[in-house]
């Protein structure tokens, strides 16, 4: 196994295009684990560390631009306001030292179904700048996880950053684990109220073959919330369309039995959390509204 | 540091861990030094030698041991559960640059190929089939752990599926494949299949005539999951060829001389050339009794003429050690209207999984505890242990009595509901005590106050409601869930529960259990020491600590020097069983006071002259000084001992046992029974099935605390074992296949401190006149209780049956 360290993140690119099978390492709180299972022999290791433009994030107008390498400690300590979501899915990444070691460019390099980051960056709507010697491009988180343990990077690509949409109303996350710390998600479910769009966006881990959106849900909810006129006047959600959104976040999922828990049950975590995140979140919009006249 | 009076220093020293004498490994142990502030003696809270060193991560554990020119071993081990092996290739592995040594059974040097622990049928390499997934096959020796691991990895092993036998009806059936064909052992000529290891009943009394008088009946069946011990440092040793032809292995062990005793005929060594030293263990509870890599370390040292040194991995580890037997457990439980138990009736079948182990003691344990600390006088009680292709099974903290408790405890729980009654009241009501007479016919004859211990832990004071509510909201870390986010109060449902239990401490059924002690008084530096050379292995239960403490109270000393545990003293029997300060610490307390006559006598030799009381009156040894009863100093021990050292060794023994008659169970089998009880408090998220316990108050006996501090962290320590296995430790092994699915603690889970709950310990010190300063084993019976007081508050709370452990959020949302 040879070792790369590229000094800049262009000789990174660079020797990612020579050896399209290195595998990049940050944090290395995935690849590691792979190798020290022997689950994995990559031919190269690529170590982004000395690469401090990684760790870095800038917030935006409208999105945070978050460093690949930016440790999950860092966004629960500076990002809670910008990324409410992302920062309670970092605080349920393994333990504190994990936490300060990984980072989301290596959940999303994964693409693992459990990744914890996924939900969230599902229901908050991202975009992961990826970059090779050809050229940078945006992709949609939507479009970014292609298959079990597959995402949408070419092999010569590398991710640099992710770009996140700014929270504009309250965002929750929730994942189920059969112990109270240090849990791989058995599932987990993410949301976000967008009440600047009037939408509501979901994102739902470990409940499919990738993290996956519940759209039907969405497109449900926001039109029950339109036609209820409820981002005006924040009404609660009605029990009867509260119910119906959890059971169509249970129906997008498409999980199996394995040995952290079976489908049936999957599916059924999936809609309590969902029921649970929306009726926080909403009580939480409602909240903000009428002590900030409904701009968040 | 300055007068004998003021006590030596508080602070343990160990020496420097450098390079030791010629020969001797890095990380080898050395001694250890103890002093202690005012007298340090027997009941006080002296603190553990090894306790700062294990918190900064200097202590050297058995991995951490190193020798110039060491090679690395590597074992292969089998990819399926049952299947001929065909044929096996090694050339590719000792082709590959580095590899100084690959072995199979072939290869083996002697006729004796086969240890066990009561049974010699495990193999050491797999000999023409494999029955368990991860049964070691090949071994390899190499100049670096990945070459070996490289190594063994192009062992091409061609194997032959065989079917699998996996539970009591594949074991049973007609057909069924025998996993061992040819037994001879002494359990063979009495069970009915071939795939039953042991088989024993207990019948007392008239079960039919009792039934009778019963006003209400109970039925129940119950399943207890495997559990793994989970230990600290996973198994590892450093084995070091001898000039004389021996080997000498520095091992994390719970017992050097069963070791010694299963490895020297196969590697055709008489006991003398396999020297033992007991390197740093991190834990055992129970999965360090049977040996590990002993013998393959061992081999290739031998074979190559270099020290060898194996380390398994997590992953290894849970193939690399024996599991506590999960159980199906049928109950059946009468009592007459007014709460009197009538009869209870059970039939307890352990899985054994592919070899023995310790299952035949295991069987007697389930059986004779199998009624719990109750008053019976009619049962039937049956528990025998199955060979299957599942993971071997054998010693874990609580030994058969853990499952036992699991199911008669959620009976009990039954049977009051059904009488109207309180659960805690209808235990009391039949609670046994001294002099009651067990279903062996054995009659109690030590405190047993079990309805006193119900009484305490339910009088203890109950954890507020609702703790997660702040004026910041929810606190999600005292909630189901915790930092996960899955509720802020919804669905949570308080529930409490009781349970009690009973285990025996020391070896049972005659064993001849006993344990040597070999102690030294001289002055060093200008001042009395003692050092206490025994072969117990310390695996965190505090017996380096205890040792002391005996030895300053018997001695009257402050300085002790604990002796590396090792081979060339005489055996201190296993460390497990409750038994080590009961037995090695009899020992310890005895030879102890050998030397303090010897020490008397030579005092009367040299002073007797000059005082009348050195030959009249009863005399003590206090303060580094000779002293009369009557608190006048003779002389200083430093003057009495001049360059003499002093030096008595004890063989001591607690009284003896009988096995159980093989059809009726009757025995006097055991040494002493232990009893703790639990009151568990949970909050249960009943929408999501995640559990939080908040509270596992314990009330225990323990006859004396030698050092309350230790015994409070063994009862907790017990108490979280027995909560992991209520809410989450399971390995699972796949039924169609043998195979295990989650060997790591990504997906074995165990509690973390966010899963612990305050632990409040009620410790009553009732003494047991028949064992040392009155002590009782401490370190399992918490384990026994714990889980089906876990077990009762989740039902409290659910309302659900819940008749297997550990519960899943699966079973709490109905969604199985």
């Amino acid at each position: 196994m040879d070792f790369l360290r590229p000094a800049s993140w262009q000789e990174a690119l660079a020797a990612k295009a020579e050896h399209p099978t290195a595998v990049p390492i940050a944090g290395g709180t995935d690849v590691m684990v792979e190798i020290n299972f022997d689950h994995r022999r990559p031919e190269y290791l690529m170590d982004l560390n000395r690469i401090a433009d990684l760790t870095e994030w800038e917030v935006g107008e409208d999105t945070v631009r978050l460093g690949a390498s930016v440790p999950y400690t860092r966004i629960m300590e500076h990002l809670r306001a910008e990324l409410p979501g992302l920062a309670l899915a970092s605080h349920t990444v393994a333990s504190p030292q994990i936490r300060n070691r990984g980072g989301v460019g290596g959940n999303l390099g994964t693409a693992s179904p459990a990744g914890d980051a996924h939900p969230a960056l599902l229901a908050a709507g991202a975009e992961i700048e990826a970059e090779s010697v050809r050229g940078s491009r945006r992709i949609p988180i939507d479009a970014f996880y292609t298959g079990v343990k597959r995402n949408a990077l070419a092999p010569d690509e590398l991710i640099r950053a992710v770009h996140i949409k700014k929270a504009d109303g309250p965002q929750q996350f929730s994942k189920v684990g059969t112990r109270n710390a240090m849990v791989i998600a058995v599932c987990a479910f993410g949301l976000a109220l967008h009440p600047g769009t009037r939408t509501v966006r979901t994102g739902i881990g470990s409940a499919a073959p990738t993290p996956v959106r519940a759209t039907t849900a969405e497109e449900f909810l926001n039109a029950a919330l339109d036609e209820g006129g409820l981002w005006d006047n924040g009404k609660i959600v009605p029990p009867s369309v509260a119910k119906r959104f959890a059971d169509l976040c249970s129906a997008a999922c498409n999980p199996i039995d394995d040995v952290r828990g079976t489908a049936s049950y999957r599916r059924h975590a999936v809609g309590v959390m969902a029921r649970r995140t929306l009726t926080w979140t909403w009580e939480s919009y409602r909240g903000t509204r009428r002590t900030t006249e409904g701009v968040a | 540091m300055t007068e004998h009076s003021s006590g030596p220093s508080r602070t343990p020293t160990r020496a420097a861990t450098g390079p030791g004498p010629a020969g001797t490994p890095l990380g080898a142990p050395s001694t250890l030094t103890q002093g202690a502030p005012a007298s340090g003696g027997i009941g006080e809270s002296t603190l553990r030698p090894d306790g700062t060193l294990k918190v900064t991560g200097e202590f050297a554990y058995s991995s951490d041991l190193w020798h110039e020119d060491m090679l690395w071993g590597q074992i292969l081990r089998s990819t399926v559960a049952h299947a001929e092996i065909v044929s096996i290739d090694t050339s590719e592995a000792l082709a590959l640059p580095g590899v100084h040594a690959v072995l199979t059974y072939d290869d083996l040097p002697t006729g004796t190929r086969h240890y066990g622990l009561e049974i010699q049928d495990t193999p050491v390499l797999a000999h023409g089939k494999v029955r368990h997934h991860g049964e070691p096959v090949a071994v390899v020796a190499a100049d670096h752990p990945e070459t070996a691991r490289r190594a063994a990895a192009k062992i091409r092993v061609e194997y032959r599926d065989l079917p699998v036998v996996t539970d009591e009806a594949s074991a049973l059936a007609p057909d069924a494949p025998l996993v061992h064909e040819d037994r001879d052992d002494d359990h063979s000529r009495h069970v009915a299949h071939p795939n039953i290891v042991h088989r024993q009943p207990i019948v007392r009394g008239d079960v039919a005539r009792a039934r009778e008088r019963a006003d209400i009946v109970v039925e129940g069946e119950y399943t207890f999951g495997m559990q793994d011990q989970a230990f600290l440092g996973p198994e590892s040793g450093l084995a070091v060829p001898e000039e004389d032809g021996g080997v000498h292995l520095y091992i994390a062990t719970q017992w050097l001389h069963s070791d010694r005793r299963q490895m020297a005929p196969v590697l055709g060594l008489p006991e003398d050339k396999v020297r033992m030293t007991l390197a740093g263990v991190g834990g055992a509870f129970g999965g360090r009794e049977d040996l590990s890599m002993q013998i393959h370390a061992c081999l290739l040292a031998l074979r190559t003429g270099r020290p060898v040194k194996i380390v398994y991995n997590r992953f290894e580890s849970f193939f690399g050690h024996v599991h506590r037997h999960p159980a199906k457990l049928s109950y059946e439980h009468g009592a007459t209207r007014d709460g009197k138990l009538t009869h209870v009736t059970c039939r307890i079948v352990l899985d054994g999984g592919a070899y023995a182990s310790a299952s035949p003691a295991v069987v007697g344990n389930a059986s004779s505890l199998g009624v719990g600390p109750y008053v019976v006088d009619d049962v039937e009680i049956e528990a025998l242990a199955l060979y299957t292709n599942n993971p071997p099974c054998g010693a874990m903290r609580g030994f058969g009595a853990v499952q036992a408790c699991f199911a008669y405890e959620a009976q009990m729980d039954k049977l009051a509901e059904r009488l109207g009654m309180d659960p805690v009241e209808f235990r009391r009501l039949n609670a046994m005590e001294r002099g009651t007479v067990m279903p062996t016919g054995q009659v109690v004859d030590s405190p047993a106050p079990v309805a006193e211990l119900l009484r305490r832990v339910k009088a203890m004071p109950m954890p507020p409601e609702r703790q997660w509510e702040s004026s910041e909201g929810a606190d999600v870390r005292q909630l189901p869930g915790g930092l996960s986010n899955t509720t802020h109060g919804e669905g949570v449902v308080r529930g409490v529960g009781y349970a009690v239990g009973i285990k025996n401490v020391g070896f049972s059924e005659g064993f001849d259990d006993y344990s040597t002690a070999r102690v030294r008084m001289e002055v060093a530096g200008g001042r009395p020491v003692a050092t206490v050379h025994t072969a117990m292995a310390e695996v965190g239960q505090g017996g380096v600590t205890v040792h002391a403490q005996i030895a300053r109270t018997e001695l009257g000393i402050g300085q002790v020097t604990i002796h590396p545990a090792d081979t060339r003293v005489g055996s201190a029997g296993s460390t497990s069983a409750s038994r080590q300060t009961y037995v090695t610490g009899g020992a310890v307390r005895n030879a102890c006071r050998l030397v303090r006559e010897q020490v008397l006598e030579l005092g009367r030799r040299r002073f007797g002259s000059y005082h009348p009381a050195w030959a009249t009156a009863e005399l003590l040894l206090e303060g580094g000084k000779v002293v009369t009863d009557g608190g006048e100093v003779l002389a200083d021990l430093v003057d009495v001992l001049g360059d003499e050292a002093v030096e008595a060794e004890e063989e001591w023994r607690h009284r003896p046992t009988e096995p159980f008659d093989p059809h009726t169970g009757q025995g006097n089998g055991h040494v002493q029974y232990t009893f703790a009880a639990h009151r568990a408090v949970v909050e249960v998220d009943t929408g999501l099935g995640l559990v939080k316990v908040i509270e596992l108050a314990c009330a225990q006996d323990v006859g004396k605390a030698l050092n309350p501090l230790s015994v409070i962290g063994q009862i907790q320590g017990g108490t979280v074992q027995g909560l992991g296995v209520a809410v989450m430790e399971e390995i699972v092994v796949d039924p169609r296949t043998a195979k295990v699915r989650n060997p790591s603690f990504t997906d074995y889970l165990i509690p973390t401190i966010l899963d612990t709950p305050d632990i409040p310990v009620d410790m009553l010190e009732l003494a047991d006149d028949h064992a040392p300063y009155g002590l009782r084993g401490v370190g399992e019976a918490p384990t026994l209780s714990s889980t089906p007081a876990v077990l009762a508050a989740v039902r409290d709370a659910t309302g659900l049956e819940l008749n297997r452990t550990p519960v899943r959020p699966e079973h709490l949302t109905g969604t199985g």
